[in-house]
This record gives C-alpha cells, sequence and structure tokens, in this order.
C-alpha cells in the first residue's frame, strides 16, 4: 500500500539551491495516532503533512544527489540536452531508504524515488511492500506523467494539471493499491484514461 | 510553486470527492459513487462507516458488474486503516468472492467494441482465448499474467484481488481475541483438510477464509509455473521485443518516450516475488500449505538461482525457508550460502538489490536462529554493499551492527571498517575493469596448479569487441538477462579442470565498455582460485560485469576518473593478494595489512563514492565501537585498543577521512581501558613506542596519554612497577619537550593545548605515584608555566591557548605542593565513584576537593598579570 505519492524538483538551479520545492503530492488516506487521543484541527494535520513531504522529498534530493555524484555525472546531466532528445527513464537514477518510526512518519516506512531530469518522483511504502512492483509502477507512473502532461516541455505548467495527474493516479494506483498490470492491462487502462480525458 | 503544493495538500486534506469512471458498452461515463476517504482526519469511526458503505455497494451488485473493480482498492484501504471495519460476516463473504475472482476468471478474452466506421452500428467481436506470456494459448486459469488484447471485468477484479491478496489475508486473518472459534476449528480439522483440500471437488465445502488460501495457493502455483514457462522457452523474449517494436512503431511522433522499456510485467519477477510472498502467509497460517509448498519452492530455488536477471525474486525465497525452514526440516543452508556468498559480490553496485538486502537482513535477525552465523561471517560481502551505497544504507547497518558483532570476528570486522573506503575503490575498480581482469585473472600466474589455457591476450580481447555498429539508439535491456542484440562473440576454449567453459565477451551497441557474459555449466570461477569455496571466486568475475548489464546501461563508476595505473596495480602479483583479501566473501580470520594497496589505489580516493563512503565511517565505527563493548572480555578489549594504536596512522588516504577516523577513534580508547584497565600495564611496551614514535594527529595521542595517567597505577594493576611508572614518565617528558620546545620547522602546525595540558596533567599524575619524580615535574611545570608567559618565543600556541597552559601548570604546581592530598585526587581509589561519596557532606572526597580549589584559587589569585 503506498502511503504518499509526490512529485518534487530536484537540483534546483544555482540562485536556489538548498530550496527543494514540492510540485505535487498526494495522500493516500492519514496516520492514525493512537497518543493523540483529541483529533487535531485540520489546519495542523495538513501542515505535518506538508512538513513530512517535505522532509522525504529533501531526502530524495540528497540521495539523488548523492548518487550522481557517486556514479560522476555532473549536474548538467539532468538537464535535458534538447527537447527531442530520449528521455532514459531505465537509466534515470533510482533507488530506496528507509525512513524510521517517527522521523517523519509514525510508522516505518520505506521510500523508493527515481529521478528523472529535473523531477523526482517518489512512493511513500509501508514497510514490507513489494518493492519491485513499487519500483514498476513507479517507473510506469513517471513515464505516464511525462508522456500525458509533457511535463519536460518548457511551458508545462505541472501545478496547474493537478487533475490529470489524479486522473492517472486513480487509474494506475487506484487509492494507494499497487497493481500488477502487464503490458496488455497497461494499455487499457492508458485508453481509458485518455478517453475520459480528451473527452 | 509552494503555493502548489499547500494548495494542493489543502484540497487532498479536505473532503476530496474521488469520482470513479466507469466504462460502459456505450462508451464512457461516469458514475455515481462519490466516497469521502481523504477527508477522514484519522478518524476510526468514519473509516468503517465507508467500509459499510462500500461494502453495500459491493453486495448488492452482480459479480459481474461493471465498477466492482473501482471498490476493490477502497475496501483494501479501509481494512488497512481499519482492520475491524467489517464484520465477520462481511469478512467471510468477500473472502469467497476474492476467491472466486482469483480462480475464475474468465479466459476468454475481452469482447472488442469496434464503432464499424461513421455509418455502422457498433458490433461486438469475440477476440477468442487468452494465451501465455509466451504467446501460447492458455492452458489453465487466468492470472495476471495472463494476456490478451482486451480484458473482461473479471479479469479485471483477478488483477485486483491478486494486488490486494497479501495484505488481505494478513488483515482478514482472525486475530488471538477476535474469532477464537475459527482457531480451534482449524486446529480440530488439520489433519482432515489438507486431504479435503487436495481434491478440487470438495473445496466448494470449505470456510471462506480457507476456501481463499486454497485459491490464494492454486494462484501462486500457476504464477510459478508461467514464471517458469517464461525461464524455459525463447520465444517470449522474441514477444517481448514484437511488442516493443509494435510500441515504438505505433507512437514514433510521440517523443522517444516510446522507446521505453516495457512497462508491464513480462520478464519481470514481481508477480513471482509476490507470489512466493503469498505462499510465505499462506504456510505460516496454515502449516499444511507447507510440504505442497516446499517442493516448488526448491525447485525455484534451484531454477533462480543461476539467473542474475530474477537474483531479487532469491530474498523472498530465502525468506520462506527463514520462516519454515525448521518447521519442515529442511536443511536450508545452501540457500543461505549462496544468498550470502554470491550476491552481495556479484550485485553490490545494484542500489535498490542493496537495500532490499539489508533490509532483508534486518527484517529477519530475529529469525536466523543457528543460522545467525552465517551470517555474521559474511560480513565482509554484506560490507561492500555498505561500501557502494553508503549514504542510504548507512543507518540500516548502524542498526544491523550490534547482531554483526561477534567476539570471534570483532577484530576483522574493525580492520574492514576502517578499509571501508579502500574496499569502495576496489570494487570500482574490480567494476571498471572487469573484462580486462578476466583476461589478467586468467594469465599463467594466477591459475591454480594444474589448469592451463588459452588465451588470446588482453589486447585482443579489448580490440577485438568494439560496438559493430556505432548507433547510440539501441534497445535497452530492462530487468532482464535477455541476450544483447546482435553480440559480438568470443568464444575462447578453456581447459579448466575437469571441463571445457565457454567464455563470451559481448558487447552491447551502445555501451562504452565491453561487457563480458559468462556462460560456463558451472558455477563460474574464472581468475583467482579462492581460499575458501564458498568465497567469491574471483576479482575479474564476470558475473558482476553481467548483472551489471542486465541492470542497467550506464557504468556505474565515475567515468571521469581515469586510473590506468590501478590496472596494472591490479596485476601486480603481491597486490593480487591483497585485493583478494580485500574482496573476500567471508570471514577469514586473519588480519592483512593493506598498506601497499592504499597507495596502489590512492588514484581512486578522490572518487565521490569513496569520499561519501569515508564519511559514513566514523558513524559505524561508533555503532561498532557500542556494540563491541557491551560483549567485549578483557582480552578483546586489549586487542581492539592496540588495534586502534596501530591503525591510527596507517589509514587509506581520502580527504578528511584521518580526521574523523581519529575523533572515534580517540574517544573509544579511553572507553576500551575502562572496560579493562590492565591493559594499559599489561601492554606498557606498545603504548611506550606509541607515545615515542612518529604521531600524525593529536587526537589519539591525547586520549593515549590521558589513559596511561589514568590507569597506570597500581590500584588498578598490581603488577604495575615503579620502574614502568618511571619509563612512561622519561618518554611523556621527552614528548612534551618535544612538542613545546622543539619544532624543527616554522611550517609545521603549532601543537594544540589540549595536547600540553594534558601531557603536563598525566606528568604530574605520574609523579604522584612515584613521589621521587616530584621535583623533576614541578621544574618542568614551572618551566611550563614561564614559556606560557611569552608564547611568542616558544612553539606555544596562541594567548588563549597559552593562557589555559599557563593555568593548568599552576594548578598542577599548587596540589604538588601537598604530595598526599595530589595523590588522593590525581589516583582516587575506585570507591570514589560510588554515590555516598558525593552525597554525603562528612566523608573524605567533598571536603577534600573544598581545600583543594580554595588553594588552587588562592594561587591562582596570588598570579602576575
Amino acid at each position: 500500500m503506498v502511503h504518499v505519492f509526490l512529485i518534487h524538483t530536484l537540483r534546483a538551479t544555482k540562485a536556489e539551491e538548498g530550496l527543494c520545492r514540492v510540485l505535487y503530492s498526494c495522500f493516500f488516506g492519514t496516520e492514525n495516532s493512537p497518543n493523540d487521543p483529541q483529533p487535531h484541527g485540520a489546519e495542523r494535520d495538513r501542515l505535518l503533512r506538508k512538513e513530512q513531504i517535505l522532509a522525504v522529498a529533501r531526502q530524495v534530493e540528497s540521495m539523488c544527489q548523492l548518487q550522481q555524484q557517486a556514479c560522476g555525472r555532473p549536474a548538467v546531466d539532468l538537464q535535458p540536452q534538447s527537447s527531442d532528445d530520449p528521455v532514459r527513464l531505465h537509466e534515470s537514477p533510482c533507488g530506496a531508504f528507509r525512513l524510521t518510526a517517527g522521523d517523519p512518519f509514525q510508522e516505518p516506512r520505506t521510500v523508493v524515488w527515481l529521478g528523472v531530469l529535473s523531477l523526482g518522483f517518489a512512493l511513500v511504502l509501508n514497510a514490507h511492500e513489494n518493492l519491485l512492483l513499487a519500483e514498476g509502477t513507479l517507473r510506469l507512473l513517471a513515464r505516464l506523467l511525462l508522456e500525458h502532461l509533457r511535463l519536460l516541455v518548457p511551458t508545462a505548467n505541472l501545478l496547474l494539471r493537478a487533475d490529470c495527474i489524479e486522473g492517472i493516479l486513480a487509474r494506475f494506483l487506484p487509492h494507494g493499491q499497487l497493481l500488477f498490470l502487464n503490458d496488455q492491462f497497461v494499455q487499457g487502462l492508458e485508453k481509458e484514461f485518455s478517453a475520459a480525458w480528451t473527452r | 510553486m509552494s503555493q502548489g503544493c499547500e494548495a494542493d495538500s489543502g484540497h487532498r486534506a479536505g473532503a476530496a470527492l474521488v469520482t470513479f469512471r466507469t466504462p460502459d458498452p456505450g462508451g464512457v461515463r461516469d458514475a455515481q459513487e462519490h466516497v469521502l476517504l481523504w477527508g477522514l482526519q484519522g478518524d476510526q469511526q468514519q473509516v468503517r462507516s465507508l467500509g459499510q458503505r462500500v461494502l453495500k455497494v459491493l453486495e448488492s451488485r452482480q459479480p459481474e458488474g461493471p465498477s466492482l473493480r473501482h471498490l476493490l482498492p477502497v475496501v483494501s484501504k479501509v481494512t488497512s486503516l481499519a482492520p475491524d471495519a467489517l464484520h465477520e460476516e462481511q469478512t467471510r463473504a468477500l473472502s469467497k468472492r476474492l476467491g472466486d475472482w482469483l480462480r475464475y476468471a474468465s479466459v476468454q478474452q475481452g469482447v472488442a467494441h469496434s464503432s464499424g466506421g461513421f455509418f455502422s452500428t457498433p458490433r461486438a467481436r469475440q477476440l477468442g482465448p487468452v494465451t501465455e506470456v509466451d504467446g501460447a494459448v492458455a492452458t489453465d486459469f487466468f492470472t495476471v499474467l495472463s494476456t490478451g488484447q482486451r480484458f473482461t471485468e473479471d479479469q479485471w477484479l483477478n488483477v485486483q484481488a491478486f494486488s490486494m491478496l497479501r495484505a488481505w489475508l494478513l488483515d482478514s486473518e482472525p486475530g488471538g481475541s477476535g474469532a477464537p472459534d475459527a482457531d480451534d476449528k482449524s486446529e480440530l480439522e488439520g489433519s482432515t483438510r489438507s486431504v479435503l483440500s487436495a481434491t478440487s471437488t470438495a473445496s466448494h465445502l470449505l470456510p471462506p477464509q480457507e476456501w481463499l488460501r486454497e485459491k490464494a495457493f492454486e494462484y501462486c502455483q500457476r504464477l510459478l509455473e508461467q514464471s517458469n514457462r517464461r525461464a524455459l522457452r525463447k520465444a517470449d523474449s522474441d514477444l517481448q521485443k514484437a511488442v516493443s517494436a509494435r510500441r515504438a512503431g505505433g507512437r514514433a511522433g510521440a517523443r522517444s518516450l516510446a522507446q521505453l522499456p516495457l512497462s508491464g510485467l513480462l520478464g519481470s519477477p514481481q508477480c513471482l516475488v509476490e507470489a512466493v510472498l503469498v505462499l510465505d502467509v499462506l504456510c505460516r497460517q496454515d502449516p499444511s500449505f507447507l510440504y505442497r509448498t516446499l517442493s516448488c519452492l526448491k525447485a525455484l530455488h534451484t531454477r533462480l538461482r543461476g539467473d542474475p536477471a530474477w537474483v531479487r525474486a532469491l530474498l523472498p525465497v530465502a525468506q520462506f525457508f527463514l520462516h519454515h525452514g525448521e518447521a519442515a526440516a529442511v536443511d536450508a543452508d545452501a540457500v543461505y550460502q549462496h544468498l550470502f556468498s554470491r550476491i552481495p559480490a556479484e550485485h553490490f553496485h545494484s542500489p535498490m538489490l542493496a537495500f532490499e538486502f539489508v533490509q532483508f537482513c534486518r527484517d529477519s535477525l530475529p529469525l536466523f536462529g543457528r543460522n545467525l552465523g552465517v551470517l555474521r561471517t559474511s560480513f565482509p560481502n554484506l560490507f561492500k554493499f555498505l561500501a557502494w551505497n553508503s549514504p542510504p544504507l548507512t543507518s540500516d547497518f548502524v542498526a544491523l551492527l550490534p547482531s554483526l558483532v561477534d567476539a570471534g570476528t570483532a577484530v576483522e570486522m574493525l580492520h574492514l571498517l576502517l578499509d571501508l573506503p579502500c574496499l569502495t575503490a576496489a570494487l570500482d575498480l574490480q567494476l571498471r575493469w572487469a573484462p580486462l581482469l578476466t583476461a589478467s585473472a586468467l594469465s599463467p600466474p594466477l591459475l591454480a596448479p594444474g589448469r592451463s589455457c588459452s588465451l588470446p591476450s588482453r589486447a585482443s580481447l579489448c580490440t577485438s569487441s568494439p560496438p559493430p555498429d556505432g548507433s547510440p539508439g539501441a534497445q535497452p535491456v530492462f530487468h532482464s538477462a535477455v541476450q544483447p542484440p546482435r553480440p559480438f562473440r568470443v568464444s575462447l576454449q578453456l581447459l579448466a579442470g575437469s571441463g571445457h567453459r565457454d567464455v563470451t565477451v559481448t558487447s552491447t551497441l551502445v555501451s562504452p565498455w565491453p561487457v563480458g557474459t559468462v556462460r560456463a555449466g558451472a558455477e563460474s570461477s574464472f581468475g583467482w582460485p579462492g581460499p575458501e569455496p564458498t568465497s567469491e571466486p574471483s576479482l575479474g568475475s564476470l558475473s558482476a560485469h553481467r548483472s551489471l548489464q542486465a541492470a542497467s546501461e550506464r557504468p556505474p563508476w565515475d567515468v571521469s576518473i581515469r586510473a590506468p595505473g590501478c590496472l596494472e596495480a591490479f596485476r601486480d602479483s603481491q597486490a593480487q593478494g591483497l585485493f583478494q583479501h580485500l574482496l573476500r566473501a567471508q570471514a577469514s580470520g586473519t588480519v592483512e595489512r593493506l598498506t601497499p594497496l592504499y597507495r596502489l589505489l590512492q588514484p581512486l580516493a578522490g572518487c565521490a563514492r569513496v569520499v561519501q563512503c569515508a564519511e559514513a565511517v566514523p558513524t559505524l565505527l561508533r555503532a561498532f565501537f557500542s556494540a563491541v563493548t557491551q560483549i567485549a572480555d578483557g582480552a578483546l578489549a586489549s586487542q581492539l585498543a592496540l588495534l586502534l594504536l596501530e591503525r591510527s596512522d596507517s589509514l587509506y588516504q581520502v580527504p578528511g577521512y584521518e580526521a574523523g577516523v581519529h575523533r572515534v577513534l580517540s574517544s573509544q580508547f579511553p572507553a576500551l581501558c575502562k572496560l579493562h584497565p590492565p591493559l594499559v600495564v599489561e601492554h606498557a611496551k606498545e603504548l611506550l613506542e606509541f607515545v615515542g614514535g612518529p604521531r600524525s594527529g593529536g587526537h589519539v595521542l591525547t586520549s593515549v596519554v590521558w589513559a596511561i595517567g589514568e590507569y597506570l597505577s597500581v590500584s588498578w594493576d598490581r603488577r604495575c612497577t615503579v620502574e614502568q611508572i618511571n619509563n612512561f614518565f622519561e618518554a611523556l617528558e621527552a614528548l612534551l619537550f618535544e612538542v613545546t620546545q622543539s619544532r624543527p620547522s616554522t611550517t609545521l602546525p603549532k601543537c594544540p593545548p589540549q595536547v600540553i595540558t594534558v601531557l603536563m596533567t598525566t606528568l604530574t599524575k605520574l609523579a604522584s605515584r612515584s613521589q621521587d619524580l616530584i621535583p623533576r615535574v614541578s621544574l618542568l611545570l614551572s618551566k611550563m608555566r614561564s614559556l606560557a608567559q611569552s608564547p611568542a618565543t616558544g612553539s606555544m600556541p596562541g594567548e588563549e591557548d597559552a593562557g589555559a597552559v599557563r593555568t593548568r601548570a599552576t594548578e598542577l604546581l599548587n596540589l604538588l605542593k601537598m604530595p598526599s592530598v595530589a595523590q588522593f585526587v590525581f589516583t582516587p581509589s575506585v570507591e570514589v565513584s560510588e554515590p555516598r561519596y558525593h552525597r554525603d557532606t562528612n566523608t573524605a572526597l567533598p571536603l577534600v576537593l573544598r581545600t583543594v580549589s580554595r588553594l588552587v584559587e588562592r594561587e591562582a589569585g596570588l598570579l602576575p598579570g
């Protein structure tokens, strides 16, 4: 079960170094806190979630950066050479790390991330998920999002297209459920999505 | 931009409505279900009521209802949020239906609705039966691996049901308090059920929960069979290629994203992993499945271990044997041996596998039991993951170390931890030049006696494998060990031992580096004959490279760093033994001095990966010491203390590494002495050598000098003699003179004041124990005081530091004026640390402390300036 899906910036420009921006996030359900008998206000919960997401995004950014450095790939590598260049999703840096209980989520979680050019995609998972499936799903989502939202075209505005992202998530990650989709199922869902979206 | 996030989060946190769009024959229309899910705010009551509503919808529909598949994930979510959301009756009913969906989905493809053009009416066309992954007509029931062009609703439900199966089995399991009757029944019926369930005719009589387990079991068996089918037949890889080509052709215009590898499950072990995990759950919940599962999992393991593309599926298999090996009386040693000896050595460069492997070790710790020894002796192999992927794995290893540390291997482990950056560099070298090294490793001096080979020279191997065509747009290989297209092949006959082996050096079209593939009937054992049969057989083993090829097209090392000298080093006969030791798979029980390697690997010390690893080592060392001090006896503590001294100036030279390590070592040396105080007396000779020898950093020296002052005393060890004290005094006196007054060159850094003050204090302590030395130390201290008053002339540090030295010298001088008080203050008896000495104002200690501080303050007040 996926707890959170998020998209954030990787390696902001020099002027904004250290600023990691969350572009999109989606919580699939909330964490119950047995220690807090009193339900908190929605605003407090919202801020808490925002902090949690940002904490994850920052960690993903630094993990990605460290991995790129270790492989000797410069930061420039994250920028598309030209808009016609193929996006080599299978070559994109990806990895996983563990979040211990209480930091920032109450339960221990696993984060699977994928860095595509200047965007980071991440899934925050329950501790004992099928990581292979999660990795495959993340790549699939990244491909769909890049393709349908044309994220890498300079004029693309991801922030204004949350409904499209939700349309994709609702089909390929319904309520945070990782699905075993073979290629034909993926195509079926893509058609369904395209039909619903272009209508 | 951050507002976007905020706005979005706000949207999510509020009462977001999820709309289900369901397809129907007439097109796509929005269904009416609006489910309030995200506004839950953790309110269990709301989750339950939501669960009830969804269940009602589910129950009210026919099994073929068009939108059921959208509701199943909601049910899954609800049960994960509130396990008690569904009544027992509902759980049973749903279990029954899940079983049906899993097992009895249609094996005919869905109906294709072609509009038939502008004029004709829509017409339906049956597409025939679904097919297996290899294109053959399905031989058995539908699974997530069955393919077709269109799918029916129950096939979608099949996919949904399998996706949520494991979580459902775990969540819906009757808990201890939930339904005790179910447990009792299962125990009673245990023996008969296994007979019953073997016959499918009787299985519909089973209670729903067991029905579901039975169907889940059949489903997993079928998945195993299907994945086996794929591995056996070549046709499927062709299918894979065909699908890729079709997709690429179909969307030629739409960026080259279309050239991405298959996103679906073909050729991916995801399903296999899940099937094994589900089988594991089933066997845990109902041991009667065990005997039916074991044989196929053994066969599966045998099949998987030979194929690097499926390596990640080996972890759940091993986990299964960990859970059930004992119950089934299976000796799973071979499974663990293979897991720990080969996988880390060959796949250390895969970040995901490394993470999963370490997670597996961490999560399975309580289960290892008598097999913990295998895990412990495999630490050199496990550290390869750490050395290569230190940023994400450091915290996991910090958690893992207490279980890995064992009195028998602690010394070896500490050596390896200190050599971790060097290991990173060696692994880098191994990956870079694996194909070349194979050639070199096969050169006659390295072959075991009795082996001979006829190989082309390294040069010919290199030159004979350029990419046959330079086109950069090669088809990527993704999650698969499929041979690269059009391999360029050099077949070599290698007479090794009993049989011939076939070495194939292939090159993918894009790779700038030669990729080697080993096709050897036996487990590859080229290269250096290892000392243990289970150890990673060679540095130059191509299998690491082969798995690399399967995982990624880009090299995981820094291509900008070129270190041709290192390759030569790798082939140097003296260094080979050391490399072999460093890259060993298991604890060898021996320790090698790797100093020659540090020099050879120096060109790689600047690699970012090596530096990252070096940054992680201090944290790991702290974790190691906090674990080892729990188990160390006196002998081990002495051994470790000596090791600290020895290694403090014998480290791989990575920028900033030595300073970081010294900080940890200096804090750990006193801790080890405290653990076993007599070690100072026992190893007086080594300590004297250390303080008299060449030194690099001040940290370790400070702590060693402090420990000498603290523990070189009769009260800690009766064997301490006056002669020993005098010897140390002389050595330290010389050292103090050296650091303060004789600085051979002004370019050398000034001695830190901590070293000077600790030296003075230690000398005073020693003098208080051998009172003949008091006049000598008094003279020395007054000299130090006067030296500190005119810092410009000597090698004394700045004014502030000189002030500290001056104050300390004055205090010590004052104390020495009353030798008996000095002795009490400097060598307190062990009981002094007991609480009563500090609570009771009438006992001697507070009294003495007051007296002393009065004395010290008074004298300090009289100081000039």
